[in-house]
């Protein structure tokens, strides 16, 4: 038996019995969306493989991925994964602290080299040597570098190391910026949401240790299990935007009747995740059920977007809020006025020619 | 030139036409029409014309819906859907047909080629493209004779149609690959600039610019018709439909 445990006997260790180890199995095989015959095989590579450990590093964030992930809707889903990561190292979560830490973290990543998973939680700022995120002395950057050259994947958890979130937003004035710009020579797995579902984020981090593989990718390198569908796509509310039945306005007739939130700004018709169906809080609900439209979360540059309750995204190099309906109707107006004054000139000109016409004939 | 000079009798264009007078005579002799746009141009022109109308009305419907109508149970009501079911019929129609007409130019006339590119290196197209400008200023006393487009209706309709429809085709068929799903057609076919995009709502909002872009076309296109027809030297409204080019006067320039 090699020196590093199998995730089975990682499990037992925590005290967790067999019964409860399988029943684990099927759950995450059906949140994969696998068959029943994945069930045994998952067991299978649990019982055999040796556990790959996982190395978790925070940077710029406000640790509520951290705070998604340990409230796992199964409370054994989320024992059983906390219980194969590594947490000789989690700004949050470790025992450890200071000098031990980074000598943990050290060890750890010389122990494993080439072998681990990098999850990280949150983005390094580039500006200024990346001094705003500064990590045991070091700019945070430094240390996502070193702790990327030997990780053989990185999960970049939240909008924040998938695409900047809001320390990103514009101005950006600490260079905040996503993992996938700065570490460009190792596969990356983007998890987007402020938070991700915790379900999400076990549901990612089991696959890739069982199967010792990334999940199937969209094209924005998000797992397309969880990333592949729209909001509105699941919504419950569907039928009430396709009878074009809206809420009108904050609390009134058609918010209480639970009618669509597409006239106020609801971003699920342009936000892909699994919150309509997965939902929150072990499975109790999610945004839109509880009468808020989604504010897309999950989505490039969310921040930038201009407001939650608008449906367009605001452009900004008219100096003035403006989106897209507001110029283009501006510019029709401006033109059409435009014709109608060019019309009644042309009108005028004719009937001057006419009338000169008629004199010289 | 719009008194009516008295025709003497036994005129042979009494025979032909009751009211001609000398002058319509002297018109009626020479050939003053040209035949420009062949059938599939026309029928792409007015069922492009149609599928953009339609476009234009549920798509800003979608983008601003209606006030919400309580006709019966969600189930048994289909507004929106029904709407949106006319945006994406028509522009499929719109594809079909743009993908028609960019056939034809291929295999039509000289004249079906020239929407699709402005000769930007000719120096005479520029000189002409000033002197359409002076005219549409008031600048000139007498527009010149156009068989195909003017220089400055060919850059519109290069720029707002060709440009414009492809851009719009492009961006629609992202969007509408969200709704169809991962792998289907669309999908697999345009889904890749929602990637580039990077954001939905992004994608949306360059659509519904582009859709504001052939609003202020339609307004310059129409106006501009409308008044060429009546101001120019040659016919503009009724080439689109009987695909003749008829001139008002016989002087070559």
């Amino acid at each position: 038996m090699s020196e590093i445990e199998t995730f089975y006997e990682v499990m037992r260790r925590q005290g967790i019995t067999r019964r409860s180890f399988m029943k684990y199995c099927s759950l995450t095989a059906s949140a994969l969306g696998l068959g029943p015959a994945f069930v045994p095989k998952i067991a299978h590579a649990m019982e055999t493989k040796p556990r790959t450990p996982v190395v978790w590093v925070n940077g710029l964030e406000c640790t509520c991925c951290s705070e998604s992930f340990i409230r796992g809707a199964h409370p054994l889903a989320k024992d059983v994964v906390l219980s194969m990561i590594s947490l000789d190292y989690q700004h949050t979560l470790m025992a450890a602290a200071g000098h031990h830490a980074e000598a943990a973290l050290e060890e750890t990543l010389e122990k494993y080299k080439g072998n681990y998973i990098l999850a990280v939680e949150g983005n390094p700022p580039l500006n200024e040597d990346g001094m705003f995120c500064i990590v045991g002395g070091k700019p945070f950057v430094e240390q996502l570098r070193h702790a990327a050259a030997g990780a053989k994947a990185i999960i970049s958890w939240g909008a924040c190391a998938s695409y900047g979130c809001v320390q990103a937003a514009a101005p950006n004035p600490t260079r905040a910026t996503p993992v996938h710009k700065v570490i460009t020579d190792k596969p990356i797995i983007k998890v987007p949401g402020c938070p991700p579902i915790a379900e999400v984020m076990t549901g990612v981090i089991t696959y890739m240790l069982t199967f010792d593989r990334l999940p199937e990718l969209d094209r924005q390198g998000r797992p397309a299990m969880f990333y592949g569908q729209r909001i509105h796509d699941k919504c419950y509310r569907r039928p009430h935007f396709d009878a074009g039945q809206f809420v009108e306005a904050w609390d009134d007739e058609n918010a209480r009747k639970g009618y669509c939130l597409y006239k106020m700004g609801c971003k699920g018709p342009t936000t892909y995740n699994a919150c309509s169906t997965v939902r929150w809080n072990e499975g109790t609900s999610f945004p839109i059920q509880s009468g808020h439209g989604c504010i897309g979360c999950s989505e490039d540059g969310f921040w930038d977007q201009g407001s939650f309750y608008d449906r367009l995204t605001n452009i900004k190099q008219f100096g003035i809020e403006a989106n897209a309906d507001t110029i283009g109707m501006g510019a029709a107006g401006a033109v059409g006025g435009a014709v109608a004054v060019h019309a009644a000139i042309s009108a005028l000109k004719r009937a001057q020619k006419k009338n000169q016409d008629k004199v010289e004939g | 030139m719009t008194d009516i000079t008295p025709q003497p009798p036994g005129f042979e264009a009494a025979r032909l036409t009751g009211d001609a007078t000398a002058q319509d005579l002297e018109t009626l002799r020479k050939r003053t029409s040209v035949y420009v746009y062949e059938a599939p141009v026309r029928l792409w022109h007015w069922l492009n014309a149609a599928a953009i109308l339609v476009l234009i009305v549920t798509g800003y419907f979608i983008g601003a819906p209606l006030p919400s109508m309580q006709i019966g149970e969600a189930t048994q009501q289909f507004v929106f859907g029904y709407i949106r079911f006319a945006h994406f019929a028509a522009a499929q129609l719109l594809t079909v047909g743009f993908f028609g007409r960019i056939y034809w130019a291929f295999v039509g006339n000289h004249h079906a080629k020239q929407m699709f590119y402005i000769p930007i290196f000719k120096k005479v197209w520029w000189q002409e493209v000033f002197f359409e400008l002076r005219w549409y200023l008031f600048l000139e006393a007498e527009p010149k004779k156009y068989v195909g487009h003017n220089p400055l209706a060919q850059a519109a309709m290069f720029f707002f149609m060709t440009v414009g429809i492809t851009f719009m085709l492009l961006t629609g068929w992202a969007l509408y690959a969200e709704g169809a799903g991962q792998g289907s057609l669309p999908d697999l076919a345009m889904g890749w600039l929602l990637g580039l995009v990077g954001n939905s709502q992004r994608l949306h909002t360059l659509h519904h610019l582009g859709m504001w872009a052939i609003i202020v076309f339609m307004i310059i296109h129409i106006y501009a018709a409308i008044r060429e027809d009546i101001m120019s030297r040659q016919s503009m409204v009724s080439t689109m439909i009987s695909g003749h080019r008829t001139f008002k006067d016989d002087r070559p320039e």
